[in-house]
């Protein structure tokens, strides 16, 4: 152990460009990983705020709230199902907003709701917001009057809510009334009459089965397609190809940290055959080298991450907030592991060589 | 009890089809204070009969004893901690450990056992490093040494862990004459006033005269 550690010390030059290289794949892991969470965070807030278990869709609509329609009537007939303690209307108007001292429009997505969302309080008086914090960078102040749609309808922001986006649209909370007003102006061959939500969220009764209900609901209206919250989340435009192209992106970096720490050690560990055997014939044991080699990889791998992460957080903090990068802990926690997976499996492909090293060989016969 | 015991050891390489025969029914006994001189031609088995002494090659036939241990009958990692702790090998190429310092690379069997305390090692080595007239080396990496400095690195390397049996292959053919003598003299030195057994393999007839005994090989067979 004291060997790898004083060879570390005393050859760092000879480890450094591999340290370099795995520092940059941890900025590269931690910023695509960023991206990714920060994509999926300011993508899917506003449903992922829900409380209630299922959501109801328009059969027609295939699973798009912008697209779907629950009449009050259908309404009627989901509360009467069996295991639906409450229901919960909702709609959403993707917008522009003016807001009072800038030229640029803030993404906005005005959503009406009844309640039962986590982190956001009962709707507010008609006119008036619960903004996302996020809408902060782009000049929103709480007390502000913003401008929404092509008729520029006032609403004013009354306080802040967080996490609660919609693709990437800054969330504005507000009453049923407010939002089917922004819809229809905003769109009008999307307007809805009153109490018509697109979409009616479900919330079970104790002990109820989420699927058993979402069934019985579809059963009852014929005409709905009813799915859990996670499958809401993952049915929101982009999020599943967003999920599978970054996951192959982050693998193949994985992969790429494994194969550079795999390459060095196997290049260092064949250079290093004549000593290490010399070491053997004097009394190392080959679990005493082996472990040198793994002490090694470990802590080229622990320094190559602290640098990789220190450069990642200050590249977040330099990043303009339009992009959406959330470096989170549980992310730092993922990609800690996997290059430590990664250095450790590379590193053990030098294993066997050193096991076979033959002590004989320091002497000059032997093979 | 004698230092080391060859008992009717033969070796044998395969090469392809052939056999090569390194060592033919080779009998020697080495008292525990004797230092014996392996003289022989390039090929003759000097190498392979020091490797098979020092526990790094097993024979193909026969018994090695070595301090009244039959090593013959040990596993691998007896015959690692024997390696450690029962002789002290100074190979004919030196191979220092790069990255450490003359004084580290003389600890370094000791560091490899793990036990006994530091301190006592590096005093140790310390006074290695004075007899060996390594003194003010002691902070150098080998890169910073001379090949004559280097090789008495090595055998202090060998006689840190105090050995009952020494083996020293080819120790000057790397060096010049002069340089070579100085080595010898060392070696002999060192072994002497520690009493203990050394076998040091030389095709330069010139250095027999550093040894108590003198034994030849040729074509593996030993001759008095
Ligand atoms: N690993 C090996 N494989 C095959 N033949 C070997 C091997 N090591 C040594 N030999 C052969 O054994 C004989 C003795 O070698 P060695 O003991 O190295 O001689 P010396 O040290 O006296 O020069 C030589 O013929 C050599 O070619
Ligand atoms: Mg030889």
């Amino acid at each position: 152990m004291r060997l790898a550690l004083r060879e570390l010390r005393r050859s760092k030059r000879r480890f450094t460009p591999t340290m370099v290289a795995l520092s940059l794949l941890v900025v590269l892991l931690l910023m695509l990983g960023g991206l990714l969470d920060g994509l999926y965070i300011g993508s899917t807030g506003a449903l992922r705020a829900q409380k209630s278990e299922l959501v109801v869709f328009d059969a027609s609509a295939r699973e798009s709230t912008l697209r779907s329609r629950i009449e009050p009537a259908t309404r009627a007939t989901i509360e009467d199902v069996d295991g639906v303690a409450a229901t919960y209307g909702f709609g959403i108007a993707l917008v522009g907003a003016e807001v009072p001292g800038e030229t640029d429009l803030a993404d906005a997505a005005v959503i009406g709701y009844e309640g039962n969302v986590d982190g956001v309080p009962a709707p507010p008086e008609p006119g008036t917001a619960w903004a996302d914090k996020s809408l902060e960078a782009s000049g929103v102040a709480v007390g502000d009057t913003i401008r929404v749609g092509p008729t520029r309808i006032p609403l004013e922001v009354v306080g802040w809510v967080e996490d609660t986006n919609y693709l990437q649209q800054g969330g504005l909370w507000v009453e049923p009334d407010t939002w089917r007003e922004v819809l229809a102006e905003s769109r009008p061959g999307a307007a809805v009459g009153d109490d018509v939500f697109q979409n009616v969220w479900v919330a079970l009764a104790d002990g109820a089965d989420a699927d058993t209900v979402a069934a019985a609901i579809d059963d009852a209206t014929g005409t709905t397609e009813t799915i859990t919250r996670d499958a809401a989340v993952l049915a929101l435009p982009g999020i599943k190809e967003q999920n599978s192209i970054f996951t192959q992106i982050i693998a193949v970096t994985f992969l790429v940290a494994g194969l550079v720490v795999a390459l060095f050690f196997a290049l260092l560990t064949l250079e290093r055959t004549p000593m290490l055997g010399v070491l053997k014939a004097v009394g190392a044991s080959s679990r005493q080298l082996v472990g040198s080699l793994l002490t090694q990889t470990l802590v080229v791998t622990a320094i190559a991450y602290l640098i990789g992460a220190l450069v990642a957080l200050g590249l977040d903090a330099v990043i303009p907030p339009e992009v959406p990068i959330a470096i989170t802990s549980s992310r730092a926690v993922f990609v800690a592991v996997g290059v430590f997976v990664a250095a450790a499996i590379g590193g053990a492909i030098s294993l066997r060589r050193i096991i076979r090293i033959d002590p004989a060989s320091a002497i000059g016969t032997g093979t | 009890m004698p230092a080391l015991q060859l008992r009717n050891v033969r070796k044998t390489y395969q090469s392809g089809d052939s056999e090569i025969v390194a060592l033919d029914h080779a009998n020697l006994e080495v008292p525990d204070d004797e230092i014996l001189a392996l003289i022989g031609p390039s090929g003759s088995g000097k190498t392979t009969l020091l490797s098979i002494a020092g526990g790094l090659l097993s024979p193909s036939e026969g018994n090695v004893v070595v301090g009244g241990h039959d090593i013959t009958e040990y596993s691998a990692k007896d015959l690692t901690r024997f390696r450690r702790e029962e002789v002290g090998f100074v190979f004919q190429t030196v191979n220092l450990v790069p990255f450490l310092t003359a004084r580290e690379n003389i600890m370094v069997a000791a560091e490899l056992a793990g036990r006994g305390s530091e301190k006592a090692a590096r005093a140790r080595a310390d006074q290695l490093l004075e007899e060996l007239g390594l003194a003010r080396r002691a902070d150098n990496l080998p890169a910073q040494l001379s090949g004559g400095e280097r090789q008495r690195v090595a055998i202090g390397r060998a006689l840190m862990n105090e050995p009952k049996l020494i083996l020293v292959d080819e120790p000057t053919s790397a060096l010049d004459t002069k340089l070579g003598n100085q080595v010898m003299e060392l070696i002999v030195g060192e072994v002497k006033s520690r009493k203990t057994a050394a076998i040091i393999v030389t095709h330069d007839t010139r250095m027999v005269h550093y040894a108590d005994r003198t034994v030849s090989i040729t074509d593996g067979v030993l001759a008095a």
